[in-house]
């Protein structure tokens, strides 16, 4: 695998060397329990707490509001559901976006079985959600609005920070999905003004296994995990230690390491973005053309299908996807690329290109130099080629 | 360093370790991704997933990995009852692990009706009272195989012919059982089982639940379409390499390593009945997992002999992890009928894979002359 071109950081990145070898001793001697009273417990008990400073200081919050979780589609679960049945006096209106990744919309529609109501709200063509649309569907009755911080198809980023304000001035709590910015993006969860937000440590350089919840201090929110007393009684069962330890570095380096690496990562980008468009006809840029990830590159190229670009990418030795790795599994269309106006035939089309911290030029230009003679030929063949 | 706190959790297997820190380097693919990398973690998966199958005398797509043994239990529950909105009954017993209790307890808030079965003074539930708590509107009972503070063996096989015969579903918390005494599920009867890997040498943060195929549940976590749309989120996949390979190792072991750990129980509890007087044995003799000792120092705090052990490098506990941090008395011990101040002065020893004799004769050296002393002290 040493020679992978692997440009699919949105579906999952490699874990940090510097993350693995923090890791390493909680695999080993340092096994204790931290609900357990002597010392060896202390020592995973502080471990944690430790982890958990590292992930507030990334999103400028205090320690105390930030829960562990299982995984990012965990903390979208606990944060809808949870706020949704904890506010259920007050209302059962919900509000998100057409675009949010499945965890949310699939909590979404499984709140509708229990008697919630939900309005997904529609976007551009670029991705966006539109503000007008949100003061529109805003209702005495709305008790939470959900919409992600940005998609992990297209890369575009929501305007979160206009949106928290609606939502303040009409006392609505407001989650936001960013498991695909924090580690990328600048977060404050003041400056958002955000009440609850979604991270999972796989996305920027962690282990899997392992997400956290954001919970802004007095937020009405139920458990979706009840047992024990563990996080604060927020989130029951025996914490992932060695995963959590591993968040926690992630957060560290993603702290100090993200800006730079971001305008590596778009330069990159950038280069691959031009170096396609000029190569090859009948493309165009799936997403916003400025407010995207700076990594994400999801390129439609047109007659052909995705599928078949992705397994000759393959043979090469490059590794991208034709939509979020969550429904890579199953062949429908991209519900985000269908959000956005695509018919389903365009939307088979598309490549999603997502770059990280250990891509180089040489990366980028081999995709450049391989991508193009296999849209040749697979065009050729393709029974809806362009005339 | 003796540590006799292995139901709270287990130092992991060096081999299990070893795998993992491979597995964390090597593969870092997606299992939802279509390329190689993806498609060989998903195939690593599939063998981890084949491996507890076996365990349980289960099949491959009966097997639901989660984030813990908590979770197993709250996808457990909730899962059945979400799907059987028309029935609201509920029944569990009354010394579950709060994963259950608690569970239990939200499901009472949102307007079900739970019904908790007493137990013996040895932590046995009460089969009549069982029988008659059973009504058509119930959806689900979960009663625990064995108990975590006192190791108690429930009657699982008794609980689901009286179950089938009503047509109520049967789910068993097998944490503290599993790689203990036989988890076969076909056996035992059972549509859903709990386990943990970290109570049987493998990691935290990872857990599993056996779900009998054709089983009517809905996830409790939704959003894409891992564990076949019934457990979404990006798989701990070396969470699950590591379980697979912690219970290869346990079923190649076999019974000859859990019969050497009883014997070191059994020579632990006889020696501390011999030489600490005023002392009771909680949990029965028989249908026990063996490994488990709860004892009762009547007149004494638990927490002082727990933090003087300590200071010897003596790891044991005073109640289940998941409540050590709270003032409340165990509701297991007062549901077995223990006064408050008995409770209170209960030690779990609970015994595992690293402990030897050494370790055994070095409490026997050690708990009488602390006891005498902190007696002494209290003027006992």
């Amino acid at each position: 695998m040493d020679n992978l071109v692997y440009l699919d950081h949105n579906a999952t990145t490699p874990v940090d060397e510097r993350v693995i070898k923090v890791m390493l001793p909680y695999f080993g001697k340092k096994y204790g329990n931290p609900s357990s009273i002597y010392k060896l417990a202390n020592e995973s008990d502080k471990a944690k707490e430790e982890a958990r400073e590292k992930v507030a200081k990334l999103l400028h919050a205090n320690s105390n509001e930030i829960v562990f979780t299982g995984s990012g589609t965990e903390s979208d679960n606990y944060a809808v559901k949870g706020a949704a049945f904890a506010n259920r006096k007050k209302g059962n209106r919900i509000i998100t976006s057409s675009i949010e990744h499945h965890a949310v919309l699939n909590s979404c529609k499984w709140l509708e079985k229990q008697g919630f109501k939900v309005t997904y709200l529609g976007v551009d063509k670029h991705g966006l959600v539109n503000l007008d649309e949100l003061r529109d569907a805003i209702t005495d009755k709305t008790i939470l609005i959900s919409i992600m911080h940005a998609n992990n198809e297209v890369g575009t980023i929501e305007p979160v920070k206009e949106i928290a304000e609606i939502s303040r001035q009409n006392g609505i709590l407001f989650h936001t999905d960013a498991v695909q910015t924090v580690g990328k993006l600048p977060i404050g969860v003041d400056d958002l003004s955000v009440d609850l937000l979604s991270l999972s440590g796989h996305k920027f350089y962690g282990p899997k296994g392992v997400g956290a919840l954001y919970i802004r201090k007095g937020t009405r929110i139920d458990s979706l995990l009840h047992g024990g007393h563990h996080e604060s009684n927020r989130r029951a069962g025996t914490e992932n230690i060695p995963g959590i330890v591993g968040l926690g570095k992630a957060a560290e380096i993603a702290a100090k390491e993200f800006s730079e690496e971001g305008i590596k990562v778009r330069k990159l980008r950038d280069r691959l973005e031009n170096g396609l468009i000029k190569k090859i006809d009948d493309v165009f840029i799936n997403g916003h053309p400025d407010k995207r990830l700076p990594g994400t590159l999801n390129i439609c190229i047109k007659y052909i299908e995705g599928e078949g670009m992705l397994l000759h990418l393959d043979h090469n030795g490059i590794a991208a996807s034709s939509g979020s790795a969550c429904t890579s599994a199953s062949l429908q269309a991209s519900h985000v690329l269908i959000s956005m106006g695509l018919s389903h035939e365009v939307a088979h089309g598309s490549l999603r290109f997502s770059l990280g911290r250990n891509n180089t030029e040489q990366d980028i230009d081999k995709v450049i130099e391989v991508l193009p003679p296999i849209v040749e030929k697979l065009r050729e063949m393709s029974p809806i080629k362009k005339r | 360093m003796v540590y006799l706190d292995n139901n709270a959790t287990t130092p992991i297997e060096p081999a299990v370790s070893e795998k993992m820190c491979w597995f964390l380097r090597e593969h870092f693919g997606n299992p939802s991704s279509l390329y190689p990398i993806g498609r060989e973690v998903k195939k690593l998966i599939t063998e981890a997933r084949e491996t507890v199958a076996d365990a349980l005398g289960a099949m491959r797509s009966e097997i639901f990995f989660t984030g813990s043994g908590t979770e197993s239990d709250n996808f457990a529950i909730y899962g059945i009852m979400n799907a059987f909105p028309e029935k609201n009954e509920f029944i569990t017993s009354s010394i579950e692990h709060p994963a259950v209790i608690e569970t239990a307890s939200y499901l009472e808030k949102r307007g079900k009706k739970i019904t908790f079965i007493p137990v013996d003074q040895y932590g046995n539930i009460d089969l009549e009272f069982l029988k008659k708590a059973i009504s058509p509107k119930t959806a689900l009972i979960s009663i625990m195989y064995s108990n975590n503070e006192l190791g108690t063996i429930e009657p699982i096989k008794e609980v689901v012919k009286i179950a089938k015969e009503k047509e109520v579903l049967v789910h068993t918390d097998a944490v503290q059982a599993f790689g203990k005494i036989p988890c076969n599920v076909n056996k035992l009867g059972v549509d859903l089982l709990s386990l943990s890997a970290h109570k049987i040498y493998g990691p935290k943060g990872i857990g599993s639940l056996y779900i009998r195929k054709g089983t009517k549940i809905l996830p409790l976590i939704c959003g894409g379409h891992q564990e076949r749309n019934l457990r979404a989120g990006t798989e701990n996949t070396a969470g699950i390499i590591a379980l697979g390979e912690a219970v290869q190792i346990f079923q190649a072991k076999g019974d000859k390593d859990l019969k050497r750990i009883h014997k070191l129980a059994d020579r632990l509890k006889k020696g501390i009945e011999e030489r600490i007087p005023r002392v009771i044995f909680n949990g029965p003799e028989k249908n026990r997992v063996k490994s488990t000792l709860s004892f009762s120092f009547t007149g004494m705090e638990a927490d002082a002999i727990l933090l003087a052990l300590a200071s010897k490098e003596i790891y044991v506990s005073t109640g289940s992890a998941c409540s050590e941090d709270s003032e409340e008395v165990s509701h297991v011990l007062s549901s077995i009928g223990l006064k408050p101040e008995v409770a209170r002065s209960t030690l779990r020893l609970s015994l595992g894979r690293f402990n030897n004799d050494e370790d055994v004769s070095k409490v026997l050296s050690e708990l009488p002359e602390i006891i005498e002393k902190l007696r002494k002290i209290s003027g006992l």
